[in-house]
């Protein structure tokens, strides 16, 4: 068993619709993705174990502890909790923020992948 | 399982960014020498796919919440060095831009969900499936395990990180100054749930479109 990479796929005429069918299925899941904001809020189910912000862990352990106070607010992220609504919205408002986080998100994720891919790529012809 | 800013101290964090570095190279190295450029939308799409999925919060009623990652159903399909890096990159833009996990625990972060859930995920996947049919059933039983395995794997990982704050980063008072849990609560809380709910919820991810390869996409299960 070797953990090289696979010969992944061999590109073929049917690609382009491959690549289309999957960006498909990648649209279907960010239409559906808000049911990961609406069920935990139905259900009452906080975040995640351990991804407390500072209020909540004051709450938890009665105090905030002095490392966490100082590191917690080390970046200020444009799009916090992927909130593009703002909190308190209302869970439709709320959904439509989280679609959008979603397709931004996804916009920089796949791009940066892709031209990184293809820089890796293209520097192993140039070794041939 | 995103480990947020403030959580980790310095030697766990730094640590973790020394631990990771090494497999970032690595897989940018594989990657070099095996990617054909034409493959570069086949890995947008992984990490598309790992940055939507981890959107799909899972509550524990009253509790809390966990999510699938993908990484063993990217390493399944694209390898574990592809895995690692869409991974990584799904997760550094979502602390970057989401602030979902910290900066300052990238590392950690990427070492427990896209490392181990590339590569264990990968090495628990071809061991099972080792000689089978591409669209055998044993190919989507064994995606289904190695997703759970490492999606576990990666929580008590993450659990033990958290876990060790408290025994060593303290104040002269002896305060936990970051992560106040020990790992007497962090492990149970977080390998539990995972073991229980989350895990399976990877598995069935991973079986699920790994079945839509075998039927409409087989050449890509090699």
């Amino acid at each position: 068993m070797s953990l090289g990479i696979r010969a992944t796929v061999d590109v073929n005429i049917d690609d382009m619709t491959t690549i289309k069918k999957l960006w498909i299925g990648i649209g279907i899941l960010v239409l559906l993705s808000p049911i990961g904001l609406i069920i935990p809020a139905l259900l009452g189910a906080g975040g995640a174990w351990g991804e407390w912000g500072l209020e909540e862990i004051k709450k938890l352990v009665g105090y905030a502890p002095q490392g966490m106070q100082k590191l917690s607010h080390i970046w200020k992220s444009p799009i916090p909790d992927y909130t593009l609504a703002g909190r308190k919205q209302g869970l439709a408002v709320e959904s439509l923020g989280y679609v959008l986080s979603a397709i931004i998100g996804i916009a920089f994720t796949a791009g940066a992948v892709y031209l990184l891919a293809k820089l890796l790529g293209r520097k192993m012809r140039r070794n041939r | 399982m995103h480990i947020p800013d403030g959580y980790l101290g310095p030697a766990t964090y730094g640590t973790m960014f020394v631990v990771t570095i090494p497999f970032w190279a690595i897989a940018s190295w594989k990657l070099n020498k095996t990617l054909k450029s034409k493959q570069a939308p086949y890995l947008a799409l992984g990490a598309a796919f790992s940055f939507v999925i981890m959107m799909f919060n899972i509550p524990i009623v009253g509790g809390t919440t966990g999510h699938a990652t993908g990484a063993t159903l990217i390493a399944i399909l694209l390898g574990p060095w592809a895995a690692i890096i869409s991974v990584s990159v799904a997760l550094i833009i979502q602390a970057m831009l989401f602030g979902d996990g910290g900066i300052t625990a990238i590392g950690a972060n990427c070492f427990n969900m896209a490392v181990v859930g590339g590569l264990a995920g990968y090495g628990i996947y071809r061991l099972i499936a080792a000689g089978s049919d591409a669209k055998s059933k044993r190919r989507l039983v064994a995606g289904a395990i190695a997703a759970y395995v490492s999606l576990n794997a990666s929580a008590l990982l993450a659990a033990v990180q958290l876990g060790i704050q408290p025994l060593i980063e303290k104040s002269p008072t002896g305060q936990p100054l970051y992560s106040p849990f020990p790992l007497s609560i962090a492990i149970p809380a977080m390998v539990l749930e995972h073991l229980l709910l989350f895990g399976f919820v990877e598995a069935a991810v991973t079986a699920l479109v790994l079945k839509y390869f075998q039927k409409n996409e087989p050449d890509m299960l090699g």
